[in-house]
C-alpha cells in the first residue's frame, strides 16, 4: 500500500503562486519609479538637441511660447527655493517644538489627541489649503506688508509649512521616542533638570530623525503644486525677498502643459523641469534615509 | 503613438484632467480592436493554465490537467465570450457627446448642454475645461467629440489630427469681448492700444505715465495655457503680429484663471488685467480703449463687438470631425440655433447676429 507524505499538488501549487504574487508586488514600485525617471528622460532630453544645455540652466528668462523661445530655468528654480526656504524657516523651529511637547511634556492623554491632530492635517487636500490661503492669507499679507499684491512668496510659504507640519511633527515625534529610557533616566540622575535633558541629551540623541524629518519636509514641500499655483502670482522674475511674486517649477508644469504642443520645444522643457525637481527631490530622499540609517 | 488595451491607438491623452472636477468616465464607442484584445487576455490565461498544468512541477500525477485547471479554463473561457459581447451592446447603449477645452467657454457649453439634454432627454453631454490647447490636444488624441476654443487651431495643429486620421472641421459659434478691466478707485479710465502693449510689455512701469497715480503697475495676464492669454498677447502686445518680438513682461502675474484676475483687481488698486465679458461684474471698471491715439474710445459691448469695432474680440470656435455623428451635428446646430444664441446673450458673450 502507498503511503502519502507529502501535501496534495494544489497546496505547492498555491505556495508558488502566493509567493511569487508578493515578490511581484514588491518589485512593482520599483519597476514604476524606474519606468517614470526613463519617461521623463526620454521626454526631456530631446530638448538639448535643439536648445543648448546652458541656455537652460542659466538663462535668466521663462518665455516659452515667444519666438525664438527662452527657456531659462533660474527663476523657476530660485522661485521654488525662495518658498521652499520661507516653508522650511517656519516648520522647523514650529515643528521641533511641538514634536518635544508631544513627545516629552504632553501627558498621555494630551498627547494622542494632538498627535492626531497633527496628523489630520496632513489628510487636507492641498487644493483646499490652497483656496483657504487665497481668501483668507493673501489679503491679509497684502495688508500687513503695504504690497501692491498679497500673491507672494511669502504667502506660499505659510501656507506650504501647515503641509510640512504633519510629516515633520510626526516623524520627530517618532524619533524622540525611540531615546532608549535609560537615557532620560541617566540624566535625570545625574541632576539635569527637564529642559536640560530635552535639550542636551535627547535632541542629540535624536538628531539624525530630526534631520530626517527636515528633509522629508522639505521634499513634501518642494513637490508641492496646487496650492503654490493659487496664491504665489506665478510671475517667473528673479525673486530679491520673499514678498514678491515667484513662479515655482511645479506651478509651471502644471500651468503649461496643457497649452505645449507634443513634441515641441515647450513640451520637452517641461519635462526637463521635471528631470530636474525629480533629481532634486531624490537627493533629497537619499539624504533623509542616510540619516535614518544612521540612526540605527 | 500608444496603443491602449481598449483598442484606441492615438497619442497619450494629453490635457489636464486633474483640473477639471467631476471628468465623467464613459466608455467609447466598441472598437473590434476591443474585443479582439479582450479575447487574447482570455486566451493567453486559458495558454497559461494549460502550460501550468502539464508543467511536471505543479502535476505530478502526470494527467494532462487536472480539474483545477478544467475549470479555471471553463471559467477564462464563458469570461472571454461574456465580456466581450457585453462591452459591445453597453458600448451602443451609452454615448455621451464630450466637450472639451476653453476655460472661457465652460460655462457657455455647460449651458448649451443643459438645455441640449432637456430637449434630448435620452442624449447625454459632458463640458470639461483646461484650456483651449487642452481641449485642441484632445481633438487631436481624439478624446473628446468637440473642442470649444478661443483661438484658431494652428496649421500644425490641424495637419497632427490629420495624421491621426481625423479632418476637422471649424465653426463659429460666438464673440467674445475682451475687457481691459481695472479697480474702479483708478482714476484712469481711457487708454488706447499702445498704452496698453506698452503697460503689458513692461516698457512703462508707473501709472503716472498714462495720467494716473505715482503707483507702479500690477500686471495680471491668464496663464499661458489661455486662449485668451494668446490673443491678447498677439492683439494688444504684438499689435497684430502673431509672431512678433513682444513678450509680457516679466513681472506679470500670470493668474489660473479669469475669477482669479477679477478678484485681484477687486482688492487692489494698481491693477490692471483683463477678462472675457462674462466675468466683468460690479466691482470692476472697464477701460475705455481706442484702437490709435485719434480713434474713439469704445467700450466692449454687444454692439461694438457685433459690428468689429472694438478689436480686442475674438470669435468663439467649435472644433469637430468632419464625419461626426448626427448627435454632435445637432448639438452644434442647436448652439446656433436662436435658442442657443440667445444663451450667449444670456452669459454676457456676443451672439453671432444682431436681434436674436
Amino acid at each position: 500500500m502507498e503511503v502519502k507524505f507529502s501535501r496534495p499538488a494544489h497546496h505547492r501549487w498555491i505556495e508558488f503562486a502566493v509567493e511569487k504574487a508578493i515578490f511581484g508586488a514588491g518589485i512593482i514600485s520599483i519597476i514604476f519609479v524606474a519606468l517614470i525617471f526613463l519617461f521623463l528622460l526620454k521626454e526631456g532630453l530631446v530638448l538639448f538637441r535643439h536648445y543648448p544645455f546652458t541656455n537652460f540652466f542659466f538663462g535668466i528668462q521663462w518665455s516659452p511660447i515667444s519666438e525664438p523661445p527662452r527657456l531659462g530655468i533660474v527663476p523657476l528654480i530660485l522661485g521654488s527655493l525662495a518658498v521652499t526656504l520661507g516653508a522650511v524657516v517656519m516648520a522647523v523651529p514650529l515643528g521641533v517644538c511641538a514634536a518635544i511637547y508631544i513627545a516629552e511634556i504632553a501627558p498621555g492623554w494630551l498627547k494622542d489627541i494632538l498627535k492626531g491632530t497633527v496628523e489630520f492635517l496632513a489628510a487636507i487636500p492641498s487644493i483646499v489649503l490652497g483656496f483657504i490661503g487665497l481668501v483668507t492669507l493673501v489679503p491679509m499679507v497684502k495688508n500687513i506688508f503695504h504690497i501692491p499684491t498679497g500673491l507672494t512668496a511669502f504667502s506660499g510659504s505659510i501656507m506650504l509649512a501647515f503641509m510640512a507640519m504633519p510629516t515633520i511633527v510626526s516623524m520627530m515625534e517618532d524619533s524622540l521616542r525611540a531615546v532608549p529610557r535609560a537615557y532620560r533616566e541617566g540624566a535625570l540622575a545625574l541632576g539635569a533638570t527637564r529642559w536640560q535633558t530635552i535639550y542636551r541629551v535627547l535632541i542629540p540623541a535624536a538628531s539624525s530623525g530630526i534631520l530626517a524629518a527636515v528633509m522629508l519636509g522639505i521634499g513634501r514641500v518642494i513637490g508641492e503644486t496646487m496650492a503654490v499655483m493659487m496664491i504665489t502670482g506665478n510671475s517667473a522674475r528673479l525673486p530679491t525677498t520673499l514678498l514678491e511674486p515667484v513662479r515655482t517649477m511645479t506651478a509651471t508644469i502644471a500651468a503649461e502643459m496643457g497649452e505645449a504642443v507634443q513634441g515641441s520645444t515647450h513640451y520637452s522643457s517641461l519635462f526637463a523641469i521635471g528631470i530636474v525637481l525629480f533629481i532634486i527631490t531624490f537627493l533629497i530622499n537619499l539624504t533623509a534615509s542616510a540619516f535614518i540609517k544612521r540612526r540605527k | 503613438m500608444v496603443k491602449w488595451v481598449n483598442g484606441y491607438t492615438g497619442t497619450r491623452v494629453k490635457g489636464f484632467e486633474t483640473r477639471s472636477p467631476g471628468y465623467p468616465y464613459t466608455r467609447r464607442p466598441a472598437n473590434p480592436l476591443t474585443l479582439v484584445s479582450l479575447h487574447t487576455l482570455y486566451l493567453s490565461v486559458l495558454f497559461f493554465s494549460v502550460t501550468i498544468s502539464t508543467n511536471p512541477l505543479f502535476n505530478h500525477k502526470g494527467e494532462f490537467m487536472s480539474r483545477t485547471f478544467k475549470l479555471l479554463t471553463l471559467v477564462a473561457l464563458i469570461f472571454s465570450s461574456l465580456f466581450g459581447f457585453s462591452s459591445l451592446s453597453y458600448a451602443e447603449k451609452t454615448k455621451m457627446i464630450q466637450i472639451k477645452g476653453s476655460d472661457t467657454m465652460v460655462n457657455l457649453g455647460q449651458s448649451w448642454a443643459e438645455e441640449y439634454m432637456q430637449k434630448y432627454p435620452d442624449r447625454s453631454v459632458a463640458v470639461t475645461g483646461g484650456g483651449s490647447g487642452t481641449g485642441i490636444s484632445a481633438i487631436i488624441a481624439g478624446t473628446c467629440d468637440i473642442a470649444e476654443a478661443s483661438r484658431n487651431m494652428t496649421s500644425g495643429e490641424k495637419a497632427k489630427a490629420e495624421a491621426n486620421g481625423r479632418k476637422v472641421k471649424e465653426t463659429t459659434v460666438a464673440y467674445d469681448g475682451i475687457a481691459v478691466i481695472v479697480n474702479p478707485a483708478n482714476p484712469v479710465s481711457k487708454l488706447n492700444i499702445a498704452q496698453l502693449g506698452d503697460i503689458f510689455t513692461g516698457k512703462i512701469t508707473n501709472w503716472s505715465a498714462v495720467g494716473g497715480e505715482n503707483k507702479p503697475f500690477l500686471i495680471l495676464s491668464r496663464e499661458r495655457n489661455s486662449g485668451t492669454h494668446i490673443f491678447f498677447l498677439e492683439h494688444v502686445l504684438r499689435r497684430g503680429k502673431a509672431k512678433g518680438p513682444e513678450e509680457y513682461a516679466t513681472s506679470a502675474l500670470m493668474m489660473p484663471s479669469s475669477q482669479a484676475i477679477a478678484e485681484e483687481v477687486k482688492s487692489s488698486q494698481t491693477a490692471i488685467g483683463y477678462i472675457g465679458l462674462g466675468y466683468v461684474n460690479k466691482d470692476l471698471k472697464i477701460l475705455e480703449v481706442a484702437q490709435a491715439e485719434n480713434e474713439p474710445f469704445l467700450i466692449p459691448s454687444l454692439d461694438t463687438v457685433q459690428d468689429g469695432t472694438y478689436k480686442i474680440s475674438r470669435p468663439l470656435y467649435f472644433y469637430t470631425y468632419e464625419n461626426a455623428g448626427q448627435d454632435i451635428q445637432d448639438f452644434i446646430q442647436f448652439a446656433l440655433n436662436p435658442q442657443g444664441q440667445e444663451i450667449v446673450r444670456t452669459l454676457d458673450f456676443v451672439p453671432l447676429k444682431k436681434n436674436v
